[in-house]
């Protein structure tokens, strides 16, 4: 039986190869939020607080276009309400830790290591719920950590940062990469196809609702086909 | 942009502890509950219901371009789907995106 310590450091190690994909995610919003003239403890606070990228260039362009407060808010929030569906998702999974460590694998809830621990705990059934939550943990203080760092690593290049280095892409490619190979079954297809159209389709819907409902539509549909052929 | 100091500060303590809520949701209040089959069958799916969607529109529509379809952001996400699958390991599929990426912009 493997300690809790070993998990807690298996989740550290595997995360660390994507601190290439992240890294850039983060600078880049440290480059913009320089840009757009916020002062480098506000940038910051943006990323120790709010820990999401999505969320944060939303909530960023809209503060350029001086759009009111409770517009960005709201907005922002809008676009992190899918943190409600990963963490219905590993509720399962992570819902008996205590209080506090719950706390702050909330905090440390990011796109790439849900995908990370939706992907393992489903492979690792024999995991008890503290392995998990150790492993959890691993994966969620390296991401904090490097979002944090990245982005004070962005408001110091500023505008230094040539275009070629193409940073807006290394997070939408490794998200890819995540997905992919889960891509095994026909329902998991049939949910990625219905993921793509409905996203496209649903794109005019204000505050980033559109995935949120094509979100829903997917899952549902890959959800009935898995009934149907089962 | 054109906010007070406090209002910018605000804007990010909300975003902050609402996203925190969020996240801390389901995980938090069902606690270790067993849920329902059709439930769980249904979460087996959020992560392929929610990614593909969220990387579509910034793959066919990036920002970097102007919203302009780029050929070279498209093979490159493209190849990384391609090895994705035809090696179910994640990176290799990364990297053999990433050389594709690299070599589109260099040309």
């Amino acid at each position: 039986m493997r300690t809790t310590r070993a998990l807690f450091a298996q989740g550290i190690l595997s995360t660390l190869p994507f601190l290439m994909m992240v890294g850039p995610f983060g600078v880049l919003f440290g480059v913009l939020g320089t840009e757009a003239g916020l002062p480098i403890g506000q940038v910051l606070a943006f990323s120790a607080v709010i820990v999401a990228g999505a969320a944060q260039f939303t909530a960023l362009s809209l503060m350029e276009d001086s759009a009111p407060a409770i517009i960005c808010i709201l907005t922002a929030l809008a676009v992190n309400l899918r943190m409600a569906m990963y963490s219905a998702t590993l509720a399962p999974f992570l819902g008996k830790a205590p209080f506090w460590q719950k706390a702050f694998m909330a905090y440390g809830l990011f796109d790439l290591n849900f995908l990370m621990a939706d992907a393992k705990f489903r492979e690792e059934i024999a995991w008890t719920a503290p392995q998990r939550a150790a492993y959890f943990s691993g994966t969620a203080i390296v991401i904090i950590i490097i979002w944090i760092a990245a982005t004070y690593v962005g408001t110091l290049l500023g505008q230094a940062l040539p275009d070629w280095l193409a940073l807006d892409f290394a997070l939408p490619l490794s998200f890819i990469a995540m997905v992919a190979p889960g891509l095994r079954t026909i329902p998991h297809v049939v949910g990625a196809a219905a993921s793509v159209v409905f996203a496209l389709l649903l794109a005019f819907l204000p505050f980033g609702l559109g995935l949120l409902c094509a979100a829903v539509i997917a899952i549902v549909l890959a959800a009935e086909t898995e009934r149907r052929l089962s | 942009m054109n906010y007070t100091d406090t209002t910018i500060w605000a804007i990010i303590a909300a975003i902050g502890v609402g996203s925190w809520a969020m996240r801390y949701s389901f995980m938090g209040l069902l606690g270790g509950r067993d849920l329902p089959g059709w439930v769980l069958r249904h979460l087996r799916y959020t992560a392929v219901g929610i990614i593909p969607g969220l990387v579509a529109p910034i793959v066919l529509f990036p920002a970097a371009t102007d919203g302009m379809i780029d050929p070279t952001r498209l093979v490159a996400a493209l190849v990384t789907l391609g090895v994705g699958i035809a090696t179910r390991k994640i990176f290799p599929a990364i990297i053999a995106g990433a050389l594709a990426l690299a070599l589109g912009l260099s040309i």
